[in-house]
């Protein structure tokens, strides 16, 4: 093995400098976060960086929904996968339409639909929540999960729509051509030559309006109240109402809440990286 | 250039014989998204902008000094937070471009804030700098034998932590994408650089900047419009506190939502309205190209 030069292990310690506090800067919320979720209720709020017995009997109590925060755990968290799973498809099924439509039948006012799509992206989620509130109630949707699903699905489709756009206008025109010569319907064309072909970028916008829907607080705060009708972000803020909260509860219930968005992140990072990032900002 | 309009002696056939049978698809594919964005988004648009026509509304919000200090708030997260931000993201994706096995690693543990949901983290950062018991002053008390500051309790150092947050959390977003622009810079013009004995700033003042500076300003323009909206920073870390001092525009809304106040909610959009509809116009002529 070959001794670096100087110049090189100058380069390499520069890295370094800058790689460690990259690392802490990144860990440390988080890190936080699991040392509480492992710490007996005395160690919790002692400031140490380890417990000095490490338990998982916060996670115990969580899952068995023994504390009065806690006594709805399930129901909260089924509630967040169902209207995760709810966005995911009807987001899918919305925009995949939308975009069959405008990238490759062309259809009249097919640029414009896109162009409001488009606006409707680039306006502040917070700020349409206020009008969303009233329109919702008026809608008598309130409380309801149909509520949170379809407002995720306002905000969730237009990014959805353009980023599908931009990836079958690179598919070439010639595939349907050749379809419609062999006498495929629009239909045909769409189930069995667009979607087939469109899949790694369904995979990406699926998974980006699941994630969205499942890490939504605001909306689900503002739409929906009931204790047995709330996603999980919602009841864990409820944990701030009370002076004497449970901080190590609500930590390990944030862990578990935190999980399943970054296991499907990773899952689905090949795809994410590839589809998202690239359609997200086109320079 | 002049425009001929086509002559049109016969009357048009029905709109259903006009049209191929894949344009009636087409239009009933394009329906339940037009259906949604009327219900969901002109609608509530419309009803809101109605309910913000009073003059008397606008007279209460300037009148009200949390609307004036919400403004300001929200003018240093922009313009502080977002640049300090795209600064830390434009080198950090010099970092990660480095071609090594532990900055591969280091990249997938960086990608864990933007990866994880914010409340809990932001939840886990309100805790970190409780006065009594947060590990930040804990640790401050062990080593200097002296009480921390109340972090949260000082508007400016709340604010300057909201704004923390938010970095830590949108940070590796924006690093990501700034890493894709610069790997799309072709490697023979860094290595011609090097044969001329370029310096590490003429590197990337000629060549890394000129091939990024769009990327980067349109990424910015974009932050900032999103960055309008984030209310979870704020809203959960320190609750628009102390007195009301460090709200920005988006918890601002919501808080005189709570309060009932529907018309002045409406109206502190409403004048938010300035500063992003320039941004969404230009965001639009360049994604919609």
């Amino acid at each position: 093995m070959k001794l670096p030069t100087l110049r090189e292990a100058g380069n390499e310690a520069r890295l370094i400098l800058i790689g460690i506090p990259v690392f802490i800067w990144t860990m440390i919320p988080i890190y936080h976060m699991f040392v509480f979720a492992i710490s007996p209720k005395e160690d919790a709020f002692s400031g140490k960086l380890w417990p000095d017995h490490p338990t998982l009997h916060n996670f115990e109590i969580v899952f068995r929904q023994q504390h009065y925060f806690l006594r709805d755990f399930w129901v909260q968290f089924g509630n967040s996968v169902i209207i995760a799973g709810a966005v995911g498809a009807l987001t899918l099924l919305i925009a995949t339409a939308a975009a069959f439509s405008i990238s490759r039948l062309r259809v009249p006012g097919g640029r414009m639909v896109m162009n409001f799509a488009l606006f409707t992206y680039f306006i502040p989620a917070a700020f349409l929540a206020v009008p969303m509130y009233r329109t919702m109630g008026i809608y008598g949707l309130l409380n309801n999960h149909w509520a949170l699903i379809l407002a995720m699905v306002t905000i969730a489709s237009p990014y959805a729509i353009w980023v599908l756009k931009q990836a079958s206008d690179k598919l070439p025109v010639e595939l349907d051509e050749a379809a419609i010569m062999d006498g495929a319907t629009t239909l045909q064309i769409f189930r069995l030559v667009y979607v087939p072909l469109m899949m790694p970028s369904l995979v990406a916008i699926g998974t980006y309006a699941v994630l969205l829907a499942w890490n939504e607080y605001l909306y689900a705060f503002l739409l929906l109240s009931n204790d047995r009708e709330i996603t999980l972000p919602v009841a864990l803020g409820n944990f701030l109402a009370a002076d004497d909260s449970p901080w190590e509860l609500l930590m390990t219930t944030g862990f578990i809440y935190a999980l399943p968005p970054a296991a499907v992140y990773y899952a689905f990072r090949r795809y994410m990286v590839g589809g998202l990032t690239a359609g997200a900002v086109k320079s | 250039m002049s425009i001929t309009l086509p002559v049109t002696d016969a009357p048009s056939p029905p709109l259903s014989a006009r049209l191929a049978p894949s344009q009636v698809w087409g239009l009933l594919l394009l329906a339940p998204y037009f259906l949604v964005f009327l219900a969901f988004v002109v609608y509530p648009v419309g009803y809101g902008l109605w309910l913000a026509r009073q003059p008397a509304s606008y007279v209460a919000l300037f009148h009200d000094p949390i609307f004036a200090r919400a403004a300001i708030n929200t003018l240093i997260f922009l313009l502080i937070g977002i640049n300090l931000k795209m600064l830390i993201a434009l080198f950090l994706s010099g970092f990660f471009a480095e071609q090594r096995t532990w900055i591969k690693w280091l990249s997938v543990l960086f990608i864990l804030p933007w990866a994880v949901p914010s409340i809990p983290t932001i939840l886990s950062v309100r805790f970190m700098l409780n006065p009594e018991w947060g590990m930040v002053n804990q640790l401050i008390f062990k080593f200097t034998g002296e009480d921390g500051p109340n972090w949260l309790n000082d508007p400016a150092v709340a604010l300057t932590m909201a704004i923390g947050v938010h970095i830590w959390k949108s940070l590796p977003f924006w690093t990501l994408i700034l890493i894709t622009g610069r790997l799309a810079i072709s490697h023979d013009l860094f290595e011609a650089a090097d044969v001329d004995g370029a310096s590490w700033w003429q590197k990337f003042r000629y060549i890394t900047w000129p091939s990024m500076q769009t990327l980067y300003i349109t990424c910015t323009l974009l932050s900032m419009i999103w960055t309008l909206g984030d209310f979870n920073s704020v809203y959960l870390l320190t609750g628009g506190g102390p007195a009301d001092l460090t709200h920005v525009l988006s918890t601002l809304g919501i808080r005189y939502l709570r309060l009932d106040q529907l018309s002045l909610a409406m109206a502190s959009i409403v004048c938010a309205m300035p500063l992003v509809l320039p941004l969404v116009y230009f965001m639009m002529k360049r994604l919609s190209r």
